[in-house]
């Protein structure tokens, strides 16, 4: 295969000067971690704290008649009890549209705005007290009358209501539009074809650290507030369009992320009620969701319904592929997400449909989970791939191969990389792939049924537009600060190994400080894009460091570097030499005390050539391999094996990065067994709503999971040759399970989750 | 959670006083059912009475039966020497339940009387006969995968979630109870009700009446046993269906069995018929078969537990040839 089209030579020499990139170096906040010390939104403590416990409604659609509060404010402690009768306004709300206006495509709730009931356990009102318990107690003591309406929460009754988004409808460029390469829907007239349809239920992010929040007015119009976000400048933006402040006023700290997933991207009620609240009792407010608030009052991945039709020619070679879904919303906001992308691009089929479609419903707005979209989208494209291959009597690995494909076929250009055929060949050796049977229920291991499986996932290789400011001291140590947050990858880790060898001095001398506002803007961490954009803002802060303290050298008559170029200059160990005569050098700290300076400082914003990206595709792969045990009576499944291998560019760190695609294997086994969230469709109200009913997998439930990586880097992307990793890690494992589970079977379940009920 | 107040008595005699007499009273020992429970509103209880002062600990070997303290820890108790020897069965379905964590918190008295974990029951907006007399049953019409198949009414259909409760009722354990008017001894099979008309009323307990023990007589399932716990996933879950088997071998001949189910039903659900079956036929599936059709007569399933009606026999058929295997 043939790649690396550009010439990287202009980027080599920083790249190869490697000494902690690739490393597999422990996390910088490792210790921290483990110990407790760090410090997460909701265990931060402000002087004359007071605590915000919201009240959900019980109905689904309707209106709120009265609202009854007096035994709550009443109980002790109370301070507030806040609703749409009586909450401060919000000044930045918008009103609400005209009715003969179309939708508007975002319109994030206005929680405490008026009597409307969206969904159930909507906030419909806080109770603030001097603690916790105080606050939670007399939330139970308000209680609301409602006109209730009838609701409509039940996809599968109402997926006759699905339309064409209407950013869609809008502007017929854009890309959730119908996709037609080809003849449309050109397997229908094929012989040898399938058709199939798949149904995921919503699935719940649940990090381990609840959505929380501190909200602190320091100003009547100065407000900080300590929040669980992946973007403290998205978050901060918001705030301040809300209340009509100006953005520098709004401070946001998220120093310590536990896990998000996905559903920190987005500004939810909860936050601006801790607002709200915090203004009228003039006190910092704490609030912090309940587990089963965490199921309606933040996102989550949206119940979806697809559909896959494909065909082939008898040797295998894909003829036309037609790919349709239907994802969920609420009906007070348009969310969508790229879940037919992967379908139009991952395979060499000339003929290729794809419709999305979006249903709306009285339920909560989804937002993006790990894997937004792709993982939905995958579950279908792969398993489809394995019906396919099953009906040509072909290995699935062998099928895939043979309609793998080296250029975009979707917008007809190369791919900056893609070694996605090496990842397949290293995954399928790794697993012992050889041992698995063509004929399904071939293999067992006394009462259980043995199977193998795999699955495809891609994501955009993405890098945004990002700063960092970087500090060095005349002791030699640096500081690196960025509003990136790190919601568990690692981030601070890797940006400090990226920092260390754009400086040439050693990782123990670098800090690396995130999650606040107040640092030089960087994008949400979020679309597995943070190493790309701000990695790349610190390796360019680094090499402006570097070239600060060079030209105090080389202006410097008696620094022995006068009048020399900083391309003639090597940094290295914390020094800089001639390049030429390396016995001439001088330490960093010495080019600081020569001038007297106690520190150097640059900020520098670092953004991606559109010019150069436009040229070629960009995305990161991954091929998950499953073994799975299946028993013939109970139908219970047992995950034996799992090799997850991903083509993501140059792995700055094995350890982190192995953890992430650990983590999406974990989360794909979730997905592909045990996670779904229920809804009575009667009261419109999720009936699984904690960690007993809804199931994320346990240790007893994940096998050994082998990491493969490619490892080869990326220079079209960015300068360190890095793609994303955190969401390959899960695209593509539900289907390996499942394909694997059919192996084992020969019983094809296409609603997940495949628990044993489904399998005897 | 509502304001409460908390005692701590170090008689038993206290305890029981306190509770007998106080509507609103109600023992705590593990608490990890009780608080749970309260911090929902499900029960709101105004007094707690903690009985782990009290001396009800120990497990011990007595004539013709061993005894086991009601404050007896799950992960005590499932690791206890005189209990793996004497009762296998017993510490395979206690390891079987929720997690270490909780197992070592949890007491056999606390066991005992959980609740059930009906969607319903559990989210005081929905109706629930158990939990608001009248209101109704929510799971009847609505999402039922987990309940019972076996003694429900049409005013509830939920389930016993107790792993422990399986294993004690196939072993005829016996119930100590203490209460106001003295002590009494309440058969395994006989401490847990069906549901009936009065839902809200899980147990023959008496009010103010604290367990202080169970025993278990002696007998031969020593060897020959299996839990088998059929759920959503491998641990920290209730079963869909489980099955505690216990069979006397003689060569390949079954001398006797013992056989129940949890998951089915509003109580620990003993299969005598089919355990009458196996006496006499040979350890071999199809007498597994056999016994596990008759175990399954009268069953009636719900829109969303059909598969019980398939998953419960084979699960039967699972645990006892696991048993018959066993070395
Ligand atoms: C997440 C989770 C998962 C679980 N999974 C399982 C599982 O898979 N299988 C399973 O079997 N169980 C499971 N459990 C339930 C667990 O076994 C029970 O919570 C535990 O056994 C209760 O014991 P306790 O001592 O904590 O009881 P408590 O919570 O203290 O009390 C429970 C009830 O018993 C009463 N009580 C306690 N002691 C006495 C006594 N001596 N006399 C009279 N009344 C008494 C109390 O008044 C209260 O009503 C799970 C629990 C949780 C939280």
């Amino acid at each position: 295969m043939r790649q690396q089209p550009c010439n990287p030579s202009h980027f080599m020499k920083e790249y190869f000067f490697q000494d902690n990139m690739g490393k597999p170096m422990d996390r910088v906040d490792g210790r921290l971690k483990v110990t407790g010390s760090a410090k997460y939104s909701a265990e931060f403590e402000l002087p004359n704290m007071s605590h915000g416990v919201l009240v959900g409604s019980t109905i689904t659609k309707g209106r709120i008649k009265s609202i009854d509060t007096k035994a709550a404010e009443r109980a002790p402690g109370v301070l507030a009890v806040l609703h749409y009768q009586n909450s401060p306004k919000v000044p930045g709300y918008v009103q609400a549209a005209h009715p003969t206006e179309p939708k508007p495509i975002g319109q994030p709730h206005r929680v405490f705005y008026d009597e409307q009931v969206y969904f159930n356990d909507q906030p419909i009102a806080i109770v603030v007290a001097d603690t916790l318990e105080r606050a939670r107690y007399a939330a139970r003591l308000v209680k609301a009358q409602y006109e209730e309406e009838k609701h409509a929460t039940s996809f599968p009754k109402h997926q006759g209501k699905a339309f064409l988004p209407t950013a869609a409808q809008r502007n017929p460029k854009h890309g959730l539009n119908d996709y037609v390469r080809g003849k449309a829907d050109a397997y229908k007239g094929e012989n040898l074809k399938i058709e199939s349809e798949y149904v995921i239920p919503s699935e719940m992010h649940n990090p381990m650290e609840l959505q929380s929040i501190i909200a602190h007015w320091e100003a009547p119009d100065r407000l900080t507030v300590y929040d669980k976000t992946q973007a403290v400048i998205g978050s901060q933006n918001a705030f301040a369009r809300e209340w009509k402040i100006p953005v520098e006023n709004v401070k946001v700290i998220a120093t310590f992320v536990g896990g998000a997933f996905g559903n920190g991207l987005h500004t939810w009620p909860h936050e601006t009620a801790a607002i709200i609240a915090a203004k009228k009792v003039n006190r910092p407010v704490k609030l912090m969701l309940t587990r089963e608030q965490m199921f309606t009052m933040v996102g989550y991945r949206p119940f979806a319904w697809q559909k896959v039709g494909m065909s082939a020619t008898p040797d295998g070679k894909i003829t036309a592929i037609t790919h349709e879904a239907i994802g969920q919303t609420s009906s007070y906001e348009e969310f969508t997400e790229s879940t037919l992308q992967q379908t139009r691009m991952m395979y060499t089929s000339p003929n290729v449909t794809t419709r999305y479609r979006i249903l709306p419903l009285d339920v909560s707005t989804p937002i993006w989970m790990r894997g937004p979209g792709e993982a939905t989208g995958a579950f279908a494209l792969e398993s489809a791939m394995d019906e396919m291959a099953h009906v040509l009597k072909m290995d699935p690995l062998e099928f895939r191969l043979k309609n793998h494909t080296d250029r975009d076929p979707e917008r007809d250009r190369p791919w900056s990389t893609k070694f996605l055929k090496e990842a397949m060949l290293m995954g399928a050796e790794k697993i012992g792939w050889n041992k698995r049977q063509l004929q399904p229920g071939s293999l067992r291991n006394g009462d259980w049924l043995v199977g193998y499986g795999m699955g495809v996932g891609t994501f955009g290789a993405h890098r945004n537009r990002a700063s960092a400011k970087a500090t060095m001291f005349a002791d030699g140590r640096v500081v690196i600060q960025s509003a990136t947050t790190d919601i568990g990858p690692g981030t601070g880790t890797v940006m400090v190994q990226i920092a260390a060898d754009a400086l040439g001095i050693s990782p123990d001398k670098i800090i690396f400080e995130l999650g606040s506002s107040l640092f030089p803007p960087a994008p949400s961490q979020g679309g597995s894009a943070t190493v790309a954009s701000v990695g790349s803002a610190v390796r360019d802060a680094c090499i402006a460091l570097k070239k600060k303290l060079a030209s105090l050298t080389t202006g410097n008559a008696d620094s022995g570097f006068r009048n020399v170029k900083y391309e003639d200059l090597t940094f290295q160990n914390g020094q800089i030499s001639l390049t030429s005569s390396p016995g001439t050098k001088l330490s960093y700290t010495d080019v600081l005390k020569q001038q007297k300076l106690p520190e150097i400082e640059v900020t520098e914003e670092s953004r991606p050539s559109n010019e150069e990206r436009q040229k070629y595709s960009m995305y990161s792969f991954s091929v998950h391999f499953a073994e799975v045990q299946v028993h013939q009576l109970t139908g219970q499944v047992k995950v034996t094996k799992v090799v997850t291998c991903a083509d993501a560019g140059k792995i700055v760190n094995k350890k982190t990065a192995g953890n992430q695609m650990i983590g999406g294997a974990v989360g794909g086994i979730g997905m592909a067994l045990t996670e779904g969230a229920v809804i009575d469709d009667r009261f419109g109200r999720y009936v699984t709503k904690d960690f007993a009913e809804y199931h994320i997998p346990v240790h007893a439930d994940t096998p050994d999971i082998d990491v493969v990586f490619v490892d080869k880097p990326d220079f079209i992307n960015n300068a360190m040759g890095t793609k994303g990793i955190g969401e390959i890690a899960i695209i593509g494992v539900a289907p390996a399970i499942t394909n694997a589970i059919f192996n084992a079977t020969g019983k094809r379940i296409n609603e997940l989750p495949v628990t044993p009920d489904k399998l005897i | 959670m509502i304001p409460f107040q908390y005692v701590k008595p170090s008689k038993q005699k206290a305890a029981i006083d306190t509770v007998a007499k106080d509507d609103t009273a109600m023992f705590i020992a593990g608490g990890t059912n009780l608080v749970d429970l309260m911090k929902r509103g499900i029960m709101n209880p105004e007094k707690l009475v903690d009985i782990n002062k009290l001396p009800l600990r120990k497990i011990e070997k007595e004539d013709g039966h061993v005894r086991i303290g009601a404050l007896a820890l799950n992960g005590a108790v499932a690791e206890d020497k005189l209990i793996l020897e004497k009762h296998p069965l017993l510490s395979q379905a206690l390891n079987a339940g929720a997690s270490a964590q909780l197992r070592n918190m949890a007491t056999v008295g606390g066991n005992i009387m959980q609740r059930t974990r009906c969607n319903y029951f559990y989210d005081t907006n929905l109706p629930c006969n158990k939990r608001e007399p009248g209101s109704g049953c929510g799971a009847l019409q609505g999402f039922n995968r987990m309940h019972a198949i076996f003694g429900h009414s049409d005013k509830c259909i939920a389930v016993n979630p107790s792993d422990m409760n399986v294993a004690l009722v196939a072993l005829d354990a016996v119930v100590l109870v203490s209460g106001p008017k003295g002590d009494r001894r309440i058969p395994f099979a006989e401490f847990h009700r069906l549901p009936g008309d009065t839902p809200q009323i899980h147990t023959n307990l008496q009010k103010g009446e604290l367990i202080t023990a169970v025993d278990i007589p002696e007998h031969p399932y020593t060897k020959h046993v299996n839990y088998l716990k059929v759920r959503d996933r491998t641990s920290y879950a209730f079963a869909l269906v489980s099955v505690a088997a216990a069979l006397d071998l003689d060569g390949s001949n079954i001398k006797s069995a013992r056989l129940a189910m949890g998951g089915v039903a509003h109580k620990p659900w003993r299969l005598q018929e089919a355990e009458q079956f196996l006496a006499g036929k040979p350890a071999t599936e199809a007498s597994f078969r056999q016994a596990a059709e008759i175990a399954m007569r009268g069953a009636k399933a719900f829109e969303h537990n059909q598969f019980k009606l398939k998953l419960g026999p084979n699960t039967i058929v699972q645990a006892l040839k696991n048993a018959a295997a066993a070395v």
